[in-house]
């Protein structure tokens, strides 16, 4: 029985041997063709679709995991990814710091919410300074005056305001305290701009999909969520006056309006910021999401094959982007990026991308 | 095993004794395991204390005990207190405790003395349903179903009541710190419930039937001597509970509002240790950030071990009181 036994131990380990011996030799080969990368929440929709293009035609496969423009900045700090994404852009002296590279890689908006009685979607009205004053809670009814000046035509309820805002850190939060530190200096001195805040008001929803929640279940309440969870939940956003002083409805023209006065040429490590920009049609919020990746590449294949997802996506990742209410990069961007990959990504004193 | 029967072969013998010696040898494995095992516990608890400690140096010498009383939570400017965060903490498990030990008792009471077996029995597997049910589930719940309701019904009545008080004011959110005191207590409620009617199943019928003999109710046998038979385990329940509703993270999440600020409305929204870790922990890239977060972490593991030991103390001191060994 004891030889038998013997026996059977000696086939299984056999056996495992044989299973190390086909993994080992599997792993790197499928390395190659995985790309992995970390970070914002924000752009994860439309990555997640080009990934699954970009894997049907050329069997490269993105695994991508939206845990935060915080997170994502870390875990590239970490050398635990491949590329790092981030909502809000680093400043050149961080990245130079770390020997990181950044390039913008897609846009949308920031679209204030509301959730008022009888109340239309874009209908309310509102200007930079009341929103930030809403935000501060300094206006605390729907019926201030200030606000009715701007909507003559609505009937605004006797009702207090619910203020909503992330109560996770999150490069959205980053977009809307940066559009509001810009337009009252009140906001700028109180409170700032960051991925979390010290909110002077309101209540906290995890997520964009928590903010959505939130205010939609709670009357006279108004939050702030990207463009793509406003659609998607059918929800009442407000109009924006924007730099020009017109008012706006948030929408892809009026994101690309926004993105087109952007100077990206003069722009260091491509520090851009798109809050607040000139121009009629512009809308107020916008923003773009960033890609990290190292300027000292460690393995010349990997760096290649990250580099060369973000080209086809640059090229090819347009209609998904638009359909799923993003804005893609414009072409003099896309070749500028380009340009900047040849110039400073190297793997052991070897240019990357030709 | 002692006595080898002369009918057995000599091989058997052998092999008998061979099974001595196996037992001779294992034994001591079997001891040096169980040894292990629980030293395991002791280093894991003594690792993660550790590791919350080394993890938070940066927060405790740039606040020190401050850190504890202030209500400032900037990660603009970097200044981190923990004051809302324990409040909101002790304030929420308060209120679960409130509500879930009462009913608990109620129930386990209902169940196992009053009902009859087959409602026992259906009731009793409900509870034990409930306490099957993922705590996601109930945030969900509470946030989608429970806090409109709130919103509708509960909270313009307590206003109404409560008047000039202070506990209920502000608009009827139905998200805050009342609601989620309440979704904590239906979480713990089957815990405790299901823990009490097993230790009430305990108490000896002889003790039970000697009482009800003497021409006691039902209610007096449950008083003075169902209840206090059983005290110790109920502490004990209780405990489990609290250990449970301190620590939870998504269902207060959900609904409490997420909100760095001591209020003394039960309607506005208020934040846990546990709710705070789980919104800001990914996000918190600066170094001083990620330490405040973890000295939050360790305040909890403090503050349970705490509670933990006040609950030892009291069992002592009830022990003694009620005479029940």
């Amino acid at each position: 029985m004891n030889n038998k036994r013997k026996g059977v131990m000696k086939g299984m380990m056999i056996v495992g041997f044989a299973v190390l011996l086909a993994v080992g030799t599997v792993l790197p080969a499928m390395a190659a063709s995985t790309i992995n990368g970390a970070g914002a929440t924000f752009p994860y929709p439309v990555y997640s679709q080009w990934a699954y293009q970009y894997e049907k035609i050329t069997g490269v496969r993105l695994n991508y995991q939206s845990i935060g423009s915080g997170g994502g900045i870390k875990q590239i700090k970490a050398k635990t990814v491949d590329f790092g994404a981030s909502d809000a852009p680093l400043e050149a002296a961080e990245l130079d710091e770390a020997g990181l590279l950044q390039f913008p890689m897609i846009m949308g908006g920031v679209v204030p919410v509301v959730n008022i009685s009888g109340v239309a979607p874009g209908t309310l009205h509102l200007t930079a300074e009341v929103l930030a004053d809403i935000y501060l809670g300094k206006i605390t009814k729907w019926n201030d005056s200030r606000i009715v000046a701007d909507n003559k035509g609505l009937s605004l309820p006797d009702q207090d305001i619910t203020v909503v805002h992330r109560a996770d850190g999150s490069g959205t939060t980053w977009i809307f305290t940066n559009y509001l530190t810009k337009v009252s200096s009140e906001w700028a001195e109180k409170v700032g701009n960051n991925k979390a805040v010290e909110w002077p008001a309101g209540v906290g929803g995890k997520g964009n999909e928590g903010v959505a929640a939130y205010v939609q279940r709670i009357n006279g309440a108004i939050g702030y969520v990207e463009y793509a969870y406003a659609l998607q939940n059918k929800m009442t956003h407000a109009l924006l006056q924007n730099k020009a002083g017109k008012f706006v409805a948030p929408t892809s023209e009026s994101f690309q309006a926004a993105a087109a006065n952007a100077d990206w040429a003069n722009a260091k490590g491509y520090y851009m910021v798109l809050t607040d920009q000139p121009g009629d049609t512009s809308w107020p919020i916008t923003g773009a999401s960033f890609i990290l990746v190292y300027k000292d590449q460690i393995n010349a294949e990997t760096a290649k094959a990250v580099l060369d997802f973000f080209a086809w996506s640059y090229e090819n990742g347009g209609p998904t982007a638009l359909k799923l209410d993003y804005v893609p990069m414009p072409e003099n961007v896309v070749k500028m990026v380009e340009a900047t990959w040849a110039e400073q990504i190297r793997a052991k004193g070897q240019q990357v991308w030709k | 095993m002692r006595l080898v029967g002369a009918r057995h072969t000599l091989d058997v013998k052998q092999e008998q004794i061979m099974d001595l010696q196996k037992q001779n040898n294992f034994d001591p494995i079997f001891r040096y395991l169980t040894i292990a095992c629980g030293g395991l516990i002791i280093i894991l608890a003594a690792g993660i204390l550790w590791e919350l400690y080394t993890g938070s140096h940066l927060s405790l010498e740039k606040f020190g005990y401050h850190f504890l009383f202030s209500q400032s939570w900037n990660p603009v400017t970097e200044n981190f207190g923990a004051a809302s965060s324990i409040f909101g903490t002790l304030l929420s498990t308060a209120i679960a405790m409130v509500i879930a030990v009462p009913m608990s008792l109620i129930i386990a009471l209902f169940l196992v003395e009053l009902a009859p077996p087959q409602i026992s029995r259906i009731v009793g597997s409900a509870i034990e349903l409930l306490a099957a049910i993922p705590s996601i589930i109930y945030g969900m719940w509470g946030l989608f179903v429970f806090a409109p309701y709130m919103a509708d019904h509960v909270q313009p009545l307590l206003a109404r009541i409560g008047g000039p008080l202070p506990f209920f004011k502000g608009p009827p959110m139905g998200i805050g710190m009342l609601t989620a005191g309440i979704i904590l207590a239906l979480m713990v409620l089957p815990f405790i419930t299901s823990v009490t009617r097993d230790i009430f199943l305990m108490v000896p019928a002889v003790v039970k039937e000697s009482a009800y003999g003497m021409g006691s109710t039902t209610w007096e046998v449950n008083r003075k001597v169902t209840v206090p038979y059983g005290i110790q385990g109920i502490i004990g329940a209780c405990f489990l509970g609290l250990g449970r509703a301190i620590g939870e993270t998504m269902a207060v999440t959900f609904v409490i509002g997420n909100t760095h600020k001591i209020s003394a409305s039960l309607f506005s929204a208020a934040n846990s240790i546990a709710s705070t870790l789980a919104n800001e922990f990914t996000e918190a890239a600066e170094p001083i950030y990620l330490s405040s977060l973890i000295e939050l972490g360790l305040i909890l593991f403090v503050l349970t071990f705490l509670i933990q030991l006040a609950a030892q103390l009291w069992l002592k001191r009830t022990k003694r009181k009620m005479g029940v060994a």
